[in-house]
């Protein structure tokens, strides 16, 4: 039976280069997926794109194309990613320059547009999903609306002879499934198939955190080579059966225990995975160990997908200012408590004007509550304030009184941090498919 | 008494203001065990003053896994919660220091 084995190069926009230039040498692989694009990073991209037409993808995308694509086109790695951000386009026209100064001609390389449903969604008021209100609660604070697309133009592009794969919003198993339909014709409504290949692709996208990253936990959990973290490869064959692998040499590990936690990472009900091309269902997978580093997955099902598509709407949630300070040493947790005390008064006495604080210990209680942590008296603390704000200069404010404590607080206060910053925040909602249609089209390097 | 650390691992992952933590037994003799004590009203009173909405709990036999969901957990929501751990990463940690009632003749059997 055929097989492919495909590379999770990135898991998020700031993720290590240097992994995915080991799959691309050693690997042994024909694809390699780059997933980059966070919840709220493309409404930011969005933003930099009407400040700059050509701008508005991944800031790292040159960083990480200048470092694989040597080896991809050596190798003949076919590459998928969703750097485009809001700007997939930018991105193609991006990566064919860089492409050409590295002396690489003929890439063939494909944009998916088309995700940008902001227009429809001023149109019609939807509920959000996930937090309470409506599209109208949002306003006109709304900055960006994406719709999650499929793997159906990915696949076609690849079919088409694309080289590199660049899209923006899409679902991020998608990236995945989309070579398993180039590499095998699977048939867009052959539901275990596309939920079989969803399992893959939930399992390798977020990279480093199936081969033993987000995971070691010290005499419980023990993973070597954590500092060159090996990123994981998909050995999937045409009937969507999966070896999940790594490169050998490379650190970490890929054992059953981290697939299982990779596995209801972000997942809700495991019987309904929803996704824009199947419904999966996780629920009867099975995952087994078959060798060093070799993890075999399977029993994973599909149903119809849904009629709707996930859309994340990016919108202006004001600001939120934040200041910080340490005390360290016999009463820094009193000293700390007495900071806050001290802050607290302050930001009533000057009229500080916020809809919601936060007066963290950092040390005691800044994570899980009072409740959760108490105990021995710690060594340092860490006072933590926050406000959500309306504009800018009230946010710094906030900072700024917590800085005041230098001369003005407990003894001994040290290392005062400050910072106010606008707030994008991301709220979803469901749009009708057939409000989507996205396209794809090519640039030759 | 031991502790939920003991006998199972856990991940936290994040959706809007949706937490969910998975719990897996390392050794699947325990898989009735952590269904039997680690209830969803159990987990719903250990994140009490962080978690606010339902508490939904999968079990996923074939993985000796089972999976909450907890609601109205992330301050608002991951991408604007004032929180120092707006993710909810930490949860996980925080839900292992559950305690659990092993039998008497009980082999640990963690890795």
């Amino acid at each position: 039976m055929r097989t492919i084995r495909i590379g999770s190069g990135a898991g998020y926009s700031g993720d290590r280069i240097e992994p995915a230039v080991e799959l691309a040498e050693k690997g042994g692989i024909q694809y390699l997926v780059f997933e980059c694009l966070g919840e709220r990073t493309v409404a930011l991209a969005q933003r930099a794109r009407l400040k700059n037409p050509d701008d508005g993808f991944d800031p790292l995308l040159e960083a990480r194309m200048r470092a694989v694509l040597p080896a991809c086109a050596a190798n003949g790695i076919k590459i998928v990613t969703n750097m485009g951000a809001a700007n997939p386009w930018a991105a193609a026209r991006k990566t064919a320059q860089i492409a050409a100064s590295l002396g690489l001609s003929r890439l063939k390389i494909a944009a998916i547009v088309g995700d940008d449903v902001l227009e429809a969604c001023k149109q019609h008021d939807l509920p959000l999903i996930e937090i309470d209100g409506t599209l109208k609660t949002l306003g006109n604070r709304i900055v960006s609306a994406n719709a999650y697309l499929g793997a159906e133009p990915m696949a076609a592009a690849l079919k088409a002879g694309a080289d590199i794969v660049i899209t923006g919003r899409a679902s991020d198993p998608a990236l995945f499934l989309a070579p398993m339909i180039d590499a095998f014709n699977w048939a867009m409504d052959d539901w275990n198939l596309l939920g079989r290949g969803t399992v893959a692709g939930h399992l390798l996208e977020c990279a480093g955190q199936v081969t033993g990253g987000y995971f070691a936990d010290p005499g419980f959990k023990d993973v070597a080579g954590l500092a060159r973290l090996g990123f994981p490869i998909g050995e999937v064959s045409e009937d969507g059966g999966l070896v999940i692998t790594k490169v050998e040499g490379s650190g970490g590990e890929v054992s059953a225990r981290t697939c299982k936690e990779q596995l209801l990472y972000e997942v809700h009900d495991p019987a309904r995975y929803m996704q824009p091309d199947v419904v999966a269902d996780f629920s009867q997978v099975s995952i087994e160990q078959i060798g060093p580093d070799r993890v075999r997955v399977s029993g994973g099902r599909g149903t119809q997908r849904p009629d709707t598509l996930k859309i994340s709407v990016g919108y202006v949630d004001g600001y939120i200012g934040e200041g910080q300070m340490s005390y360290a040493g016999p009463g820094a947790e009193a000293r700390a408590r007495l900071a806050l005390e001290i802050v607290r008064e302050r930001l009533k006495l000057t009229k500080v004007e916020a809809n919601e604080w936060r007066f963290d210990l950092i040390g005691i209680d800044a994570l899980h509550g009072e409740r959760r942590s108490q105990g021995s008296a710690p060594y340092e603390v860490r006072v933590r304030v926050a406000g959500r704000t309306d504009t800018l200069a009230e946010a710094v404010r906030i900072g700024d009184e917590v800085e005041t404590l230098y001369t003005n607080g407990p003894a001994g206060g040290g290392g005062a941090f400050k910072s106010a910053r606008d707030i994008v925040a991301v709220a979803s909602v469901l749009l009708p498919r057939d409000l989507v249609a996205p396209q794809v089209r090519f640039v030759e390097a | 008494m031991a502790k939920l650390r003991d006998i199972a691992h856990s991940r936290t992952g994040d959706k809007g203001n949706i937490s969910n933590i998975s719990v897996i037994a390392f050794d699947a003799r325990h898989y009735p065990l952590l269904c039997e004590q680690v209830t969803p009203a159990r987990v719903k009173a250990h994140f009490d003053g962080i978690v606010s909405g339902e508490v939904v709990r999968y079990e996923l036999p074939n993985i000796a896994a089972l999976n909450f969901v907890l609601d109205q957990a992330l301050g608002g929501g991951v991408t604007r919660s004032l929180a120092l751990d707006a993710h909810g990463k930490s949860l996980s940690s925080a839900l292992l220091d559950l305690e659990i009632e092993l039998p008497p003749d009980h082999d640990r059997g963690a890795a």
